[in-house]
């Protein structure tokens, strides 16, 4: 295989194979271009493959939301994308307030979501204690969005990439791409495998998606973006009896939690520790979202914790992630930056990064998350 | 918060912390003391002994002498516990805690229903080991139970795991727990060995190196032939038989089917190091071909590849009681000597040997050790004869045909990758004991060897821990604004 590879034109050379490179894989492959992606891990292992599975349009700013609704919609297609429904389930989400005070932004957000076609019902007082009698007295209210949900990102992100090698793209994990330049008409890049030789490919289109690390092809093009790495800090119960009935965020932040169809509890918040190229835990941050998380389903109390862990994601400064084409090079499209909610996005995204290689421009509104938004970002020439 | 600790002489403060109170951690908690240092002692356990010098709770009302606890070990057992005992007032001492967590110079402790960080500048680490599981058809069976805990029912609780009692696996602790039920006066009804007996012959020259721990060896197999206790060599474990509990284990020798019925089994395959500490502790892993295993690296001296993290005992390697003894020794003796602490002089201890001498006494014990997985080695391949419909990971209810499919429809070929997609190892007993299975099914699926498939990484908790106590502590800060994502 490597020694055909040496020789390989592709159309399309996707760089990261989570699932914003993996579902733009499926979707070129679809659309009948030669396409191949590289990893240098596992497709699905770094942040798609550990985030907390939230698939949730609610709470998102108003320019994801044009976005976040596309991707909504593959999401209910999954088998028949993927071949497996990836424990996806349409739970709802509750965002709660803790206050007041926080309801009329629940109000204000939920009016503004009708116009883009999203559901959203807010519910306070008696009639709120009395819907969702297994919360604490950490929630005062809150707005259930029934058409959001949970999926297991495990299991979903991995199929993406397998999805886009049973329809032809060339899936190279445990292969890092090491160079890539732009020689005034194509890419050349250098990949190398775990194990064999250095492969020299190139491609006309080159897809930025390697996550928390894509500065380092972003740099190469003299496009760093201001991007950090963050890790979100995860934890899981044992199996509990059912009574976490929906996906729940708050607002303000802090925790999340859900419930799986095995009956443990999934729950998120603050941070962990880390190097940039892996993440750790914190248990400091684990037992202070304990707390939060007690307020909120007091139920937790009497259960095990069973195991904690972390993931490596990027962090922009306005939390909105960076999708689009170069304002450097032709035909090199980015999208990464996610800054922790790409997990709904991402089918949504592949789906745009095909619109953009085939046609040229996507009728999804993504002006808001151009690289070159960030002004004053300092440019440097980071090696891949 | 940790109490800060002083060493002797020294404007420099050092946290001393050893995990495990067996041998290894009593021993070095002895030398620690002798050269001025007051270490704190964390172990999990009730009393401290560790697993082989486990004590009865105390005042549980049944009364078994030294003797009859630990047979021709009575007298290093005492030995052992005495020395803990005079060592309390001088140590800080705290039974019955579990550490969960260990973040750069911080472990993380559960005792009495509280939470507590423990600072520490070093850390020796003697978590000893718990059984080496191979599964079976009919392994999850009411009244299957691993060798040691079958060891743990004896001791610390004073009871039999069954009415008529088959001992199956291999290793000595096989020998060794069917003498203890029997002498005890439980009925073993066999002792089945996967390890063929021309192997055990073949290891008696390396066996004889420590000719006091051989002789006991072959004076129990004696003693349970003489009681007209059944005993196989070289058999193929093929099932555990049983409904709502066991009612028979069956074998296979040279193609001939045996089987013999029980109530209760006790299985065990050796001992596997608790390595998750050190693994959470960020010490960097190599395979060991002789414990078939992947270990946290270390120099002879127990030294880690973390500066101030060293290892000793059988939480760094199978070598047993006395080895973990002078194994916790020399790793005190290389602290004292990082921290500019003189060794101290111990003329009333025996054993109390130089660094050399320890180090030269260890070298023999590994030889012996490498008798031992002669004559005892794992059944080659395991995994091949694992039906597809047994469990692997009970926990999570992960079979070997689960398995071997994602194996196949998704090339995988390591082992965390296999946990991703399937969840074998994601349940309460995080893979520590699974795990060991799964890579077997992971490596026989794939065409790779053993320790090709890699290694289980260790996660947060070490063992299952309650939410309650986490919220009694009053250092919790708060979550920063910015990590407050929703
Ligand atoms: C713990 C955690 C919890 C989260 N919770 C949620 C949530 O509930 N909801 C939500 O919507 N989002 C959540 N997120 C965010 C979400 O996971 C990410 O936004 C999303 O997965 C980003 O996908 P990606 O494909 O860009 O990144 P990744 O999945 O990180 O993929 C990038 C890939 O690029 C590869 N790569 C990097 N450099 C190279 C190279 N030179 N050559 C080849 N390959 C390379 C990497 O190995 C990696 O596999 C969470 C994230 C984390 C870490």
């Amino acid at each position: 295989m490597s020694e055909t590879l040496q020789t390989l034109h592709y159309d399309v050379v996707v760089a990261g194979g989570g699932l914003v490179g993996a579902s733009a894989a499926r979707a070129l492959a679809e659309r009948g271009l030669k396409v191949a992606l590289f990893e240098r891990r596992y497709c699905g292992a770094q942040a798609s493959g550990v985030n907390y599975g939230g698939v949730r349009c609610q709470g998102r700013p108003e320019v994801q939301l044009p976005l976040a609704m596309r991707a909504r919609r593959i999401w209910d297609r999954l088998p028949e994308l993927i071949g497996i429904d990836g424990e996806f389930v349409r739970s709802g989400h509750l965002r709660l307030a803790r206050r007041e005070s926080d309801l009329e932004p629940l109000d204000a957000w939920s009016a503004m979501a009708e116009n883009y076609g999203l559901s959203t019902t807010v519910f306070r007082g008696a009639e709120f204690r009395e819907r969702f009698p297994w919360l604490g007295e950490g929630a005062v209210g809150g707005s259930l969005c029934m058409s959001d949900g949970h999926a297991n990102p495990r299991l979903v992100s991995p199929a993406f990439a397998r999805a886009a090698r049973a329809l032809g793209a060339e899936v190279l994990e445990r292969t890092p791409i090491t160079s890539v330049t732009h020689d005034g008409v194509r890419f050349q890049l250098t990949a190398k495998p775990e194990t064999g030789d250095e492969l020299h490919v190139s491609c006309d289109w080159l897809l930025n998606t390697s996550g928390a690390w894509a500065n380092h092809i972003a740099g190469t093009f003299g496009e760093r973006a201001p991007m950090h790495a963050i890790y979100p800090n995860m934890w899981v119960t044992e199996p509990l009896p059912k009574f976490v009935g929906h996906n729940l965020g708050v607002y303000g932040g802090g925790v999340y939690a859900r419930q799986v169809e095995r009956g443990n509890c999934v729950i998120g918040g603050g941070r962990g520790t880390g190097d940039g190229e892996y993440a750790q835990p914190s248990a400091d941050t684990t037992r202070a979202v304990m707390r939060e998380a007690c307020a909120l389903l007091p139920a937790l109390r009497n259960a095990l914790l069973i195991r904690t862990w972390s993931g490596v994601e990027g962090e922009t400064p306005d939390d909105n992630p960076i999708i689009g084409m170069s304002r450097t090079t032709p035909r090199l499209v980015h999208a990464f930056g996610f800054s922790g909610g790409g997990f709904l996005l991402a089918p949504g995204v592949g789906e745009v990064l095909a619109d953009l290689v085939t046609q040229g421009e996507t009728a999804t509104p993504i002006d808001a998350f151009a690289v070159d938004r960030f002004a004053t970002a300092p440019v440097s020439h980071a090696e891949v | 918060m940790a109490e800060r600790t002083v060493n002797s002489g020294d404007t420099d403060v050092a946290n001393v912390v050893i995990v495990g109170a067996g041998p290894a951690g009593i021993r070095a908690a002895q030398t620690l003391v002798a050269a001025g240092v007051r270490p704190i002692v964390l172990d999990e356990n009730v009393r401290w002994g560790g697993q082989i010098y486990r004590q009865p709770p105390q005042g549980a009302g049944f009364a078994r002498s030294m003797q009859a606890l630990y047979g021709f070990e009575a007298a290093k057992a005492d030995a052992v516990h005495n020395a803990m005992a005079a060592l309390l007032p001088q140590v800080d001492y705290r039974p019955e805690t579990l550490v969960w967590a260990c973040d750069p110079q911080r472990l993380h402790t559960l005792h009495g229903g509280r939470e507590a960080p423990v600072a520490f500048t070093h850390l020796i680490i003697a978590s000893g080991a718990t059984d080496r599981v191979l599964p079976l058809p009919g392994w999850t069976l009411p009244g299957v139970y691993t060798l040691g805990g079958a060891q743990v029912a004896l001791k610390a609780q004073g009871c039999a795991i069954g009415e008529r009692v088959v001992f199956a696996g291999t290793g000595p602790l096989l020998y060794l727990v069917a003498y203890q039920y029997a002498k005890a006066g439980a009925n073993v009804v066999a002792v089945l060995d996967t390890s063929p007996f021309v192997e055990q012959a073949k290891a008696a020259p390396r066996l004889l190196s420590q000719p006091s721990t051989f002789a006991k060896g072959v004076y129990y197999l004696g003693w349970l032939r003489a009681r007209g206790v059944r005993v196989e060599y070289g058999v193929t474990l093929e099932n555990i038989d049983g409904t709502a509990g066991v009612r028979a284990i069956r074998w296979q020798r040279n193609g001939r089917e045996s089987s013999i019925e029980c109530d209760a089994v006790g299985l065990g395959f050796g001992l596997r190091p608790e390595t998750q500490l050190a693994d959470l502790a960020g010490c960097s892993f190599v395979f060991d071909d002789l414990n078939r295993c992947w270990l946290p690296e270390r120099d002879a001296a127990g030294r880690s590849s973390q500066p101030g993290i060293y290892l000793a005992g059988d939480g760094a390697g199978i070598a047993g009681a006395d080895a973990a003894e002078l194994a916790g020794r020399r790793a005190a003796l290389a602290l004292l000597e990082d921290l500019g602490v003189a060794a101290p002089s111990m003329p009333d201890v025996p054993h109390a040997w130089d660094a050399t001498t320890i180090e030269r006494k260890l070298a023999s014990i590994r030889r012996f050790r490498e008798g031992i997985e002669q004559a005892f080695a794992l059944p080659k391949d395991p995994a091949a004869q694992w039906p597809d419909d047994m469990l692997v990971c009970r926990c999570e209810e992960v079979s070997a045909g689960t398995l071997r499919d994602c194996v196949r429809q998704d090339g995988v070929t390591e082992i965390n990758r296999l946990k991703a997609l399937t969840r074998v190892g994601m349940g309460r007993c995080q893979g520590r004991m699974c795990g060991e299975a799964a890579c077997h099914v992971l490596a026989d699926a794939s065409g790779q060897t053993y320790a090709q498939v890699g290694r289980l990484r260790a996660q947060a908790p070490i063992k299952p821990i309650p939410i309650a106590p986490m919220l009694f502590d009053e250092h919790v800060a708060a979550i920063p604004e910015e990590a407050r994502d929703e």
